[in-house]
Parts: structure tokens; C-alpha cells; sequence
């Protein structure tokens, strides 16, 4: 494999675990404000705890006994129905179709629901809503990326790499998050997401491509060219959904909530 | 018993919202996109170029269905 697809790998996993890293922040930081942050942290690491496992679990015997150009395909087609998937949202949002994914609106409304909840106690002993809620965000926002790590990771080969490059965007993440507890709005997130739905899509048809026995120009350099592709189709829909379809302004999503239906997808897949 | 038929329910609504969601088109498409694949693998030429037409025939669609449901368009 070469280091074209082993950068573009990183990268992918990188932007796409930023992505969901943040959105889990924002719940794990509105826990620790509201319900006090041992429970909280201690939450989120149980969550990355039983992520890892899964990782482990599901990705090695998935390197070992399937056969590789099966994975190919597989993986592929999951990639291209979740990169689809992000761009149509990014697409939509960036030219004001869709409203935006708002940390501060997510903030708020999970700090409101939390207040809600009668206090722990004793402020020395766990609260079980914090821990609760801090570990359903970590776990639901990482399940995603745990897919992305396992899929991309297991049809290159490239397991280790891809779970090092997903934990240094979570711990990234966290140490930003720490500094600037609230400020998470800033980190331009449709935009992350649009490079990484291009780069889960270009590597999804790349390996549905090559699984299947075809082979590109070019090798891995294909994945250069499709990624060229899909950025201008996304750049052109843009500009054309701007130009023909003006769009109504748009409330900022919540996306996520803190109730027991919340799930992956409900908000935002 | 109840704790692993919740979490087995949880899973269930992952992997449907994952595949499905609000665009189930994606799903279809991407199952079309690998027998497109298979059935092509041995005429690389058009391959190369069906695959990726395909795909961004797709993404048009999809995101134009997706902005008529946001304005509420029937």
C-alpha cells in the first residue's frame, strides 16, 4: 500500500474523528459543568475504554479470516453510503438548505435538560446522570468512528495506524476543548466534514472498485483523482444550489440529545 | 434480559439510521454501485468511468431530493 492512501487514511480518520470528537465534547463538557466533572470524565473514559475493545475485537479478526477483496467490498460500500451521506448534509448546509450543526445550541439545550435532574447528594460521590450522559456521548459519537477506523483501517491493512490517528484527534480535541470549554462552535465542522465525506466516498468506490477486480489507472493515485472529482461536484453543487434554489434562513440544530432515544443518525449520520 | 434486548434494539437503530436514515437512496445506490462493480470488472475501460459517474449522478440526486424535503417542495 502506498503512502498516497496510507496519508489520504490518516487524514480521513483524523478529520472524520475531530469531527465526532467534538460533538461529543460539547455533551461531556455540559455534564461536567452541570453535574460535576469527575463523574463526567470518568464517563467518557469508560466510553473510550469499551471503544478501544471494540476496535480490538471487531478489526483484528477482520484483518486475519475474511478474505481480503470480500472486506474490499464490503468496507467500500459502507464508506461510499457514509461519505454519500456527509456530503449531501454539507452540501445542503453550506448553501443554506440545512441548518447548521450548532455546539452552543447543543450546549444549551443539554445543559437545560441536565439542570432538570435532581442533584447527586454529596458532591464527593459519582453522579450516575453525569457519568450516564458523558458516556452516551462519547460512546455514540465514537461509535462512527470506530466504524471509519475498523473499515478504512482492515481493508489497508492499516489497523494501528488508523486507531493512532482517531485517538490523536480525540485527545487534540479535549486538550482544545479544556482550554476553550465552551468556544467548540469555532471549529468549523461542515467544513471538516465535507473534506472527509470527499475522502470517505473517493476511498469507498476506490476499494468497492478494486474488491470488485477492477483495476484503476494509476493504482493509488486514483484516489488523488477521485477525491479532484468529488471535490469539484461538491464545490458545483454548491454554487448551483445557491444560484437556482435561494434558501430561507435556518434555526442551528441541536442534533443531539440528552434523553434515552438518542442515538447515532438521529441527528446527524 | 431487558438490559440486552435494549441494546440489541440500540443496535438495530444504529446500523438502520447508519445505512438508511433520511436518505435511503444511498443505500440502494451503493448496493447498485458494487454490482455495477462486479458485473463491469472485467471492462476496465468503462469502469473506470461508470463507477465514478454513477456515484456523482448520485450525489446530485440525492442532495436535490434533500432540498426539496428541506423546503417542504412536493
Amino acid at each position: 500500500m502506498s503512502t498516497t492512501s496510507t496519508a489520504v487514511l490518516i487524514l480521513a480518520v483524523f478529520g472524520a474523528s475531530t469531527v465526532e470528537m467534538v460533538e461529543a465534547l460539547t455533551i461531556v463538557v455540559a455534564a461536567g459543568v452541570t453535574r460535576g466533572w469527575r463523574s463526567a470524565l470518568e464517563g467518557a473514559a469508560a466510553a473510550v475504554l469499551v471503544l478501544t475493545v471494540i476496535v480490538a475485537a471487531v478489526g483484528v479478526p477482520l484483518i486475519h479470516y475474511v478474505p481480503i477483496d470480500a472486506l474490499r467490498v464490503v468496507v467500500g460500500g459502507l464508506l461510499l453510503v457514509l461519505g454519500l451521506s456527509w456530503l449531501r448534509k454539507s452540501i445542503l448546509r453550506t448553501s443554506g438548505h440545512k441548518a447548521m450543526h450548532d455546539e452552543d445550541v447543543i450546549f444549551a439545550a443539554t445543559t437545560a435538560a441536565l439542570a432538570l435532574d435532581p442533584p447527586a447528594p454529596s458532591t464527593t460521590r459519582r453522579d450516575a446522570v453525569g457519568f450516564a450522559v458523558a458516556f452516551k456521548g462519547v460512546f455514540l459519537e465514537g461509535t462512527e468512528v470506530v466504524l471509519i477506523v475498523v473499515s478504512l483501517g482492515s481493508s489497508q491493512h492499516r489497523l494501528g495506524i488508523a486507531a493512532i490517528a482517531a485517538g490523536a484527534a480525540a485527545l487534540i480535541v479535549a486538550a482544545v476543548g479544556f482550554f476553550v470549554a465552551q468556544q467548540l462552535s469555532a471549529v468549523p465542522e461542515n467544513t471538516i466534514k465535507t473534506v472527509v465525506g470527499i475522502m470517505l466516498t473517493s476511498f469507498g468506490l476506490f476499494w468497492v472498485g478494486e474488491g470488485a477486480g477492477v483495476h484503476w489507472p494509476g493504482s493509488d493515485l486514483a484516489i488523488i483523482a477521485l477525491i479532484g472529482l468529488f471535490l469539484l461536484v461538491t464545490l458545483a453543487s454548491v454554487a448551483l444550489l445557491r444560484s437556482r434554489c435561494p434558501a430561507v434562513p435556518l434555526a442551528p440544530t441541536a442534533g443531539l440529545h440528552v434523553d434515552s432515544s438518542s442515538r447515532p443518525g438521529s441527528g446527524d449520520r | 434480559m431487558k438490559t440486552l434486548s435494549r441494546g440489541a434494539r440500540a443496535f438495530g437503530h444504529f446500523w438502520w439510521d447508519f445505512l438508511i436514515g433520511d436518505a435511503p437512496e444511498l443505500f440502494v445506490a451503493a448496493v447498485a454501485i458494487i454490482v455495477l462493480a462486479l458485473l463491469l470488472r472485467h471492462e476496465r475501460g468503462v469502469a473506470v468511468v461508470v463507477l465514478p459517474l454513477t456515484t456523482v449522478a448520485v450525489l446530485v440526486v440525492s442532495t436535490l431530493r434533500g432540498r426539496r424535503k428541506s423546503s417542504g417542495a412536493p
